[in-house]
């Protein structure tokens, strides 16, 4: 058995005239975290929702599992692959518990009842991000950080193959960014899943994952260990701006050139 | 209550639940009492008991009970479940906690084809049923086809194609009214209102089937109707065919609110205000609780309103009015006390 779970081949998708993907090929491999990063508007979230099905491509195709993903129902693709949505506030108040239990439905028939079993395997994703104790708590009462969580279980209690996350450290304090990441790279060792997140700070690509795809105008600039990828000649590629690299303790850190030039807001093209 | 009213784990309801969802019985029999007749309470006893021990038996009293009060309490009983389940079922599909089983245009498209049939067709028995409920799923699918586009049909899309059908049938209705002569007005104001006066067997034969089906199909997906709740792409990543299953619901709510809607008149604020005290009093938003729960409660609501609209004065009010007339204030009160619990963002 191969050890790339989502692999994407020469992917097209235009939207209008300013937005596109062009000729995007990337692999994922089992238990790793692959990070997507580039400017606001460069087809993150594109790809993300295309590796979801949500948006069907022009060209090209994508594959989890050896299933191409546009050819199967959306029951079966949940079981391949869990979507973790930005956290938002939903118009009701459902509980983390009636939330996650959610996580569910792609193995039930349409008049079915979650059982016991679905009960289960809910609380075990529960207490794998350390949410027993808000269980009971209304989604809409608990912090961003927890509503990512919780979300971020509801995917796993829908135990698919690979995990795909829109910006999951968007609208969160310095202390949750660090939290969901580090929470997002255990279960990926732990479950050997497929994760992708599209991200905005090069830092924690740096920090917490394996493989970093730099995404320029819709294009893929680079894929690589993050490391050997984020150089300040592509983070000046990417972002527009001068950057050097330290390194502390042997960790590599993006830092800012405070007098340096920065490029004036690109179109989309 | 908090407690009590949740479902356990096991998805089992706690005995406080039971005896809500037991509370229509009690309403039912004790609403035998109420009429404009007036019969004593003793009287009234004697008689159910005569009929249970002998059901053939005929009295005038028995007439009254069993031919007159009954079928209309009974028509009352599933209005109120109707509408109560599918307000419930169709705030969920539109993720908005301020849409009612009106939402697609079925009242003002109903009310059209009822309308129709009091001021310019000849006056033929049931004539005004077949073409209120005929129109009411009319509306519902002219709404549907209005908003669909490329194979999709998105909720903003189904909101304005209600508004947009709703308006055009209640142009309809007010050219009627303008048309008409003071008599047939007269009808086509009072239909409009919404009153169960007219109960009999027959009409509650008529609507019993589909309102069964329908709240048996609404009742079935109570809980995916918590995934309809968050939206088409989330559910659609949690692997629901999102088109599919809210094309049943909107067609199960509808058709079964027509059918009501047909015999009754329209009868407002049930299905707005019913899921929300059922939320607000259970405190939890899951729709495994909040579906059953909604047609008791709206069973029992409806049931009593319509005692009130038939004894309150020696002439009979509409029921619509009433339900409004206590279901708005009331709403106000557990707004004003409960509804910062519910609604915090």
């Amino acid at each position: 058995m191969s050890d790339t779970i989502i692999s994407v081949s020469g992917l097209r998708y235009s939207y209008g005239l300013s937005f596109s993907l062009q000729d995007i090929s990337m692999g994922v491999d089992r238990g790793t975290v692959t990070m997507l990063l580039g400017p606001n508007g460069c087809g993150k979230t594109t790809l993300l929702k295309c590796m979801n099905a949500l948006v069907v491509p022009e060209k090209g195709s994508i594959e989890i599992n050896q299933k191409d993903i546009f050819k199967i129902g959306r029951g079966e693709l949940a079981r391949l692959v869990g979507f973790v949505p930005q956290s938002h506030t939903p118009s009701f108040p459902y509980t983390v518990g009636d939330i996650v239990l959610m996580g569910r439905v792609s193995c039930m028939g349409i008049f079915q009842q979650p059982s016991s079993e679905d009960y289960a395997k809910s609380d075990i994703a529960i207490e794998l991000l350390g949410l027993s104790a808000l269980r009971d708590r209304p989604y809409t009462q608990i912090s961003g950080g927890e509503r990512q969580l919780v979300l971020i279980a509801r995917a796993i209690a829908q135990e698919p193959a690979a995990l795909l996350l829109d910006e999951p450290t968007a609208h969160l304090d310095f202390k949750n960014q660090f939290m969901v990441l580090r929470m997002v790279k255990k279960i990926a060792r732990e479950r050997s899943m497929a994760v992708v997140m599209s991200m905005h700070d090069p830092n924690q690509a740096l920090l917490f994952s394996d493989a970093v795809a730099l995404i320029s105008s819709g294009r893929l600039l680079s894929m690589g260990k993050p490391e050997e990828v984020i150089s300040p000649e592509s983070m000046k590629q990417l972002y527009g701006m001068d950057t050097e690299i330290i390194s502390h303790e042997g960790r590599k850190l993006v830092v800012p050139v405070l007098s340096g030039k920065i490029d004036p807001l690109r179109s989309f093209s | 209550m908090k407690k009590a009213m949740k479902m356990t784990s096991a998805g089992r309801l706690q005995w406080k639940a039971l005896l809500v969802l037991a509370l229509p019985i009690p309403a039912v029999i004790l609403s035998l009492f109420v009429g404009t007749y007036n019969i004593p309470p003793a009287t009234v006893l004697q008689t159910i008991f005569d009929k249970i021990a002998a059901p053939s038996s005929a009295s005038v009293y028995s007439t009254i009970l069993f031919d007159i009060r009954l079928p209309r309490i009974v028509l009352a009983l599933i209005g109120g479940v109707v509408l109560a389940v599918t307000g419930a079922s169709l705030q969920g599909v539109f993720r908005n906690p301020l849409v009612d089983s009106y939402i697609l245009g079925v009242s003002a498209g109903a009310g059209f084809g009822a309308a129709m049939a009091i001021a310019l067709l000849p006056a033929i028995l049931g004539m005004s049923q077949l073409l209120a409920f005929s129109f009411g799923v009319l509306a519902f699918v002219i709404t549907f086809f209005a908003a669909r586009t490329k194979g999709e049909t998105p909720i903003v899309s189904l909101v304005l194609g209600g508004v947009i059908v709703t308006a055009l049938f209640s142009a309809g209705i007010s050219l009627i009214e303008f048309m008409t002569n003071p008599d047939q007005l007269a009808g086509v104001v009072y239909w409009l209102m919404g009153s169960l006066s007219s109960a009999s067997w027959s009409q509650v034969l008529e609507i019993l089937p589909i309102s069964i089906v329908g709240s048996l199909i609404i009742f079935l997906m109570r809980w995916r109707l918590n995934i309809l709740s968050m939206g088409e792409e989330e559910a659609k990543s949690l692997g629901v065919n999102v088109g599919r299953d809210r094309l049943i619901v909107l067609a199960a709510s509808t058709v079964m609110v027509s059918a009501v809607v047909s015999v009754t008149g329209i009868i407002g604020w049930i299905g707005l205000v019913i899921p929300h005290i059922v939320r607000m009093l259970t405190r939890t938003a899951d729709n495994r609780v909040v579906i059953p729960m909604s047609a008791a409660l709206g069973a029992v609501f409806l049931i009593v309103a319509d005692d009130l609209a038939r004894s309150l004065f020696v002439f009979e009010l509409p029921v619509g009015l009433l339900t409004t007339v206590i279901g708005a204030p009331f709403f106000l009160y557990l707004l004003k006390r409960r509804g910062s619990v519910v609604w915090r963002q």
